[in-house]
C-alpha cells in the first residue's frame, strides 16, 4: 500500500526518521519550575523500581500479608482509572449524542484518558510479584474467567487499544499521514462504542474486585453496591478532572488554543459542571439508600463514622452544591474549586475502600512507605511529560492542519 | 467436515467464553457428582501440642525449622515460611490447641479471584498454587476470608505460600498429607469430607458435653476441606467466626453474569441512539470532524 510511502516522507519531504528525531528535541524551556521538581523525583523514583526488582516489593513498601494491596493499586490504578473516566463520558456526547459542542475537548480527553491507562496499567506491573507471568491471562491456557480482575485486565488491553484508535487521526494529522488518517477516522464510532461499554464494565469491574473481602472492608464503605457506586462516581470524577485539566492546559498550552476554542471553553466547563450536579445527585442518594440499608448507624458515631461524614457531606454533597450553584452564577472560579474538591472526594472513597477501610480493624495500620509515595509520584510526573511531549506537537489543543479539515 | 464443524464450533466457543467471562464461577470436580473432596478432621479436643505437624511440614516441603517459643502466649500466625502453626489458648475449659493453615475451602474465593488459574482447587479438593501461572497479583490473598496465601514480600521471584494439603507430594499418588501421618496425638483425620462430617457428628454425639456442638467449616464459607472441632465456642480459639455461610465466589456472581448482558445490549443501544441523533449520516467519515 502506498500508506509506507506516504509515511516515510513528512510534509516537507524530508526522510521521516529526520522528522521524528527533531521532533524528540524538547521544546521550550528546560528549566521550568515543574521541570525542576519532577526531574530529580523521576531519578529517584526509576532508582527505587530497579530496587525493588532486585529486593523485592517488600523492601520498598510497607505490606503485609493481611494488606496485600497499598498505595500503588488503591491510588494508582483505582483511583487512577476513576479519573481517566472523562474520556468515555466526552465521547459518548460528542460521538452517541453529537453534542457538537464539546467537540474541542475531546481529543485532549482521550490523550489524558489513554495515558492514564497506559501509566497506571504500567503501575500494575510495578506491584506485580512475577510480572513476566503478565500475559498469561491474555495468552496462553491459563484463563481464570471466573475472576473479576480477568475481566478488568481484558478491559484495560482492550479499552487503551479503543482509546489509541479514538486519538489516532491526531498522531496521523502530526505525521502528515492523509490515508491513514482517512481509515483511522473511520474507525472512531466503533471505538468509540466499544470503549464505552468497556468503561462501563471496567469502571463497575474495579469496585466488584473488592466484593469477596467482605468482612475486610469497613461496612460503612462495603456493599453489595460498590460496582455501580464506582461506575456513577466514575462520571463525575471523570468530568472533575476534564474541568481540572481544562483550567490547567488553557493557561500553560495558550498559545496553542485559538480565540474561539477559549471563549467556547467557558461555556463547556458550566455544562460538565451541570453534568456533575446530575451524577453527583444520584451518586449522594444512592449512598444514602446504602446506608440507610445497611443499617449501620451506629457506626456513624465511632472515628470511622465520622470520616464517612466528612467524605459524603464535605467531598460528595459540598462539591455538588457548589457546582450547582456555580452554573446558575456562572462563576468560573466556583467550578475550578468544587472541581478540586471532587477530585479530592473520589481520591478519598477509593482509599477509603481499598485501602484506609481495609482492614481497619487491624491493631497496625498500613501506612505507605516514602518509597511508595516517590514512586507513585514517578508514575504521575512521567505521565505529565509524556502529555506535555505530545500537546506540543500532535494537534490536541490547537487545530488540525488545513487539509485534515476539509 | 465433521472434524472442521468440531473445530469451528470449539473456536466460537473459545471466543464466547472470553467474551461471555465469567460462566465458570464455581470450581467443581469435573467428573460429576461422584468425585468427592478429600479434606481432613481436626479436632481440638484431642491436640497434645506437640508440634510434630510444624516440624513434618516443614520438612516435607523443604521450609526452614519452626521456631517454638518456650512460652507459648504469643499467638503466632503462617506466614511466608510456615504453611501450619499450632497455638495454645486458655478457654473457658483449660488450654486448647489449634492448627491453623488454608482451610481449602469447596469453592475457594482465591481461585475464583484468580485470573490465571494459579490458584486451583483439584478435583480432590486440595487447593494448589501454580507458579508458572501466578503473575504475583495478590488479589487472592486480598479475597481469601482466612487470608491463607502468603507472599514472599522480599525476593526478586517471590511465590505464594500456603498448606496444599501435600497435594503434589502425597495426596496425589494416593498418601495422606504429612501432617495427618506424623500427628502424635491421632487429632488429625484424612479422607473423604462427607465422611469426615461423618465422624465428627458421631464424636459430638457421643461426648455432647466434651464436645461443642458445631462443626466449623461444614457451612463456613460455602464449606471447606478442612473441619474443626471443639471443646469451647470458636472464638475463644481465635478462629474467624464472621465467616459468612455462603461461598465467598457467589459475591460476583451477580456482576458477572451482568458482564454478556451489558455486552451485548450497550453496543447496540448505543448505536441506536447514535443513529438517532444523527443529522448526516451519509457519511460516516465525517465523524471525526
Amino acid at each position: 500500500m502506498n500508506k509506507t510511502i506516504a509515511l516515510t516522507r513528512d510534509n516537507d519531504g524530508r526522510p521521516m526518521w529526520r522528522f521524528l528525531l527533531q521532533e524528540l528535541k524538547p521544546k521550550g524551556k528546560l528549566f521550568t519550575p515543574f521541570n525542576i521538581i519532577s526531574v530529580p523525583i523521576i531519578l529517584l523514583g526509576t532508582a527505587l523500581i530497579v530496587y525493588r526488582f532486585i529486593y523485592g516489593i517488600g523492601s520498598i513498601t510497607n505490606l503485609s500479608q493481611e494488606v496485600p494491596w497499598g498505595l500503588w493499586i488503591g491510588f494508582d490504578v483505582v483511583t487512577g482509572v476513576a479519573f481517566a473516566g472523562g474520556a468515555y463520558v466526552i465521547t459518548f456526547m460528542v460521538y452517541v449524542l453529537n453534542v457538537k459542542k464539546y467537540h474541542s475537548i475531546v481529543r485532549v480527553t482521550v490523550l489524558n484518558g489513554f495515558l492514564a491507562y497506559l501509566f497506571y496499567a504500567g503501575a500494575l506491573l510495578l506491584d506485580l510479584g512475577r510480572p513476566w507471568n503478565v500475559i498469561n491471562p491474555i495468552i496462553g491456557n491459563s484463563f481464570g474467567v471466573s475472576s473479576v480482575l480477568f475481566l478488568v485486565a481484558w478491559h484495560f488491553l482492550l479499552y487503551m487499544i479503543a482509546q489509541l484508535i479514538e486519538f489516532s487521526p491526531a498522531i496521523a494529522e502530526w505525521l502528515g499521514a492523509r490515508r491513514a488518517r482517512k481509515i483511522l477516522s473511520g474507525m472512531t464510532l466503533a471505538a468509540v462504542i466499544f470503549g464505552i461499554t468497556l468503561s462501563m464494565l471496567h469502571q463497575s469491574g474495579l469496585g466488584a474486585l473488592f466484593l469477596m473481602a467482605k468482612e475486610k472492608i469497613h461496612p460503612l464503605w462495603y456493599s453489595e453496591f460498590i460496582p455501580v457506586l464506582f461506575l456513577i462516581s466514575s462520571i463525575f470524577a471523570g468530568l472533575s478532572m476534564v474541568i481540572f485539566e481544562g483550567s490547567i492546559s488553557q493557561r500553560v498550552f495558550f498559545d496553542q488554543i485559538n480565540e474561539h476554542h477559549r471563549r467556547e471553553h467557558n461555556d463547556i466547563v458550566h455544562s460538565l459542571a451541570r453534568i456533575c450536579t446530575g451524577a453527583m445527585f444520584v451518586y449522594f442518594f444512592l449512598q444514602l439508600v446504602v446506608l440507610i440499608h445497611g443499617k449501620h448507624w451506629d457506626l456513624l458515631g465511632t472515628r470511622m463514622g465520622a470520616w464517612y461524614l466528612l467524605e459524603m457531606i464535605g467531598f460528595v454533597l459540598l462539591p455538588m452544591l457548589l457546582f450547582y450553584y456555580s452554573y446558575r452564577s456562572r462563576k468560573l472560579l466556583l467550578v475550578r474549586i468544587a472541581a478540586i474538591l471532587t477530585m479530592l472526594g473520589v481520591i478519598l472513597n477509593r482509599l477509603n475502600v481499598s485501602v484506609i477501610g481495609f482492614r481497619w480493624d487491624m491493631d497496625i495500620h498500613y501506612v505507605p512507605s516514602w518509597q511508595e509515595l516517590v514512586v507513585t509520584l514517578t508514575v504521575l510526573f512521567t505521565e505529565i511529560w509524556i502529555f506535555r511531549w505530545v500537546i506540543n506537537r500532535m494537534p490536541v489543543l490547537r487545530e488540525s492542519p488545513a487539509w485534515a479539515r476539509k | 467436515m465433521d472434524i472442521n464443524r468440531r473445530n469451528f464450533f470449539k473456536v466460537m466457543g473459545a471466543t464466547g467464553a472470553t467474551l461471555a467471562l465469567g460462566s465458570e464461577l464455581q470450581a467443581r470436580p469435573k467428573k460429576g457428582a461422584d468425585t468427592e473432596f478429600y479434606g481432613v478432621l481436626y479436632d481440638s479436643v484431642r491436640c497434645i501440642g506437640c508440634y510434630n505437624c510444624e516440624y513434618e511440614c516443614a520438612s516435607a516441603h523443604g521450609l526452614p525449622e519452626p521456631v517454638i517459643p518456650a512460652e507459648d502466649t504469643q499467638v503466632r500466625k503462617p506466614d511466608e515460611t510456615w504453611r501450619t502453626v499450632v497455638n495454645g489458648y486458655e478457654t473457658s475449659k483449660g488450654k486448647v490447641y489449634v492448627k491453623q493453615q488454608c482451610m481449602h475451602c469447596n469453592e475457594p474465593a482465591c481461585a475464583a479471584a484468580c485470573l490465571t488459574q494459579a490458584m486451583y482447587k483439584t478435583e480432590e479438593g486440595p487447593v494448589i498454587w501454580r507458579g508458572n501461572k501466578c503473575m504475583g497479583c495478590r488479589y487472592c490473598m486480598v479475597s481469601c476470608p482466612f487470608d491463607s496465601p502468603k507472599f514472599e514480600y522480599f525476593s526478586a521471584n517471590p511465590k505464594i505460600n500456603k498448606c496444599t494439603m501435600c497435594f503434589e507430594e502425597k495426596v496425589k499418588q494416593g498418601g495422606i498429607p504429612a501432617c495427618v501421618e506424623f500427628c502424635s496425638g491421632d487429632a488429625l483425620m484424612f479422607g473423604p469430607r462427607r465422611e469426615l462430617i461423618k465422624e465428627a457428628r458421631r464424636r459430638i454425639a457421643e461426648q455432647p458435653d466434651v464436645y461443642y456442638d458445631h462443626i466449623y467449616g461444614e457451612h463456613e464459607a460455602g464449606g471447606t476441606g478442612w473441619l474443626y472441632l471443639s471443646p469451647v465456642p470458636f472464638e475463644e480459639l481465635g478462629l474467624r467466626t464472621g465467616i459468612q455461610r455462603d461461598s465467598y465466589p457467589a459475591l460476583t456472581k451477580g456482576f458477572l453474569y451482568s458482564v454478556p448482558t451489558v455486552f451485548i445490549a450497550v453496543p447496540a443501544l448505543l448505536l441506536g441512539i447514535q443513529q438517532a441523533t444523527s443529522k448526516n449520516q451519509t457519511n460516516p467519515e465525517n465523524e471525526d470532524e
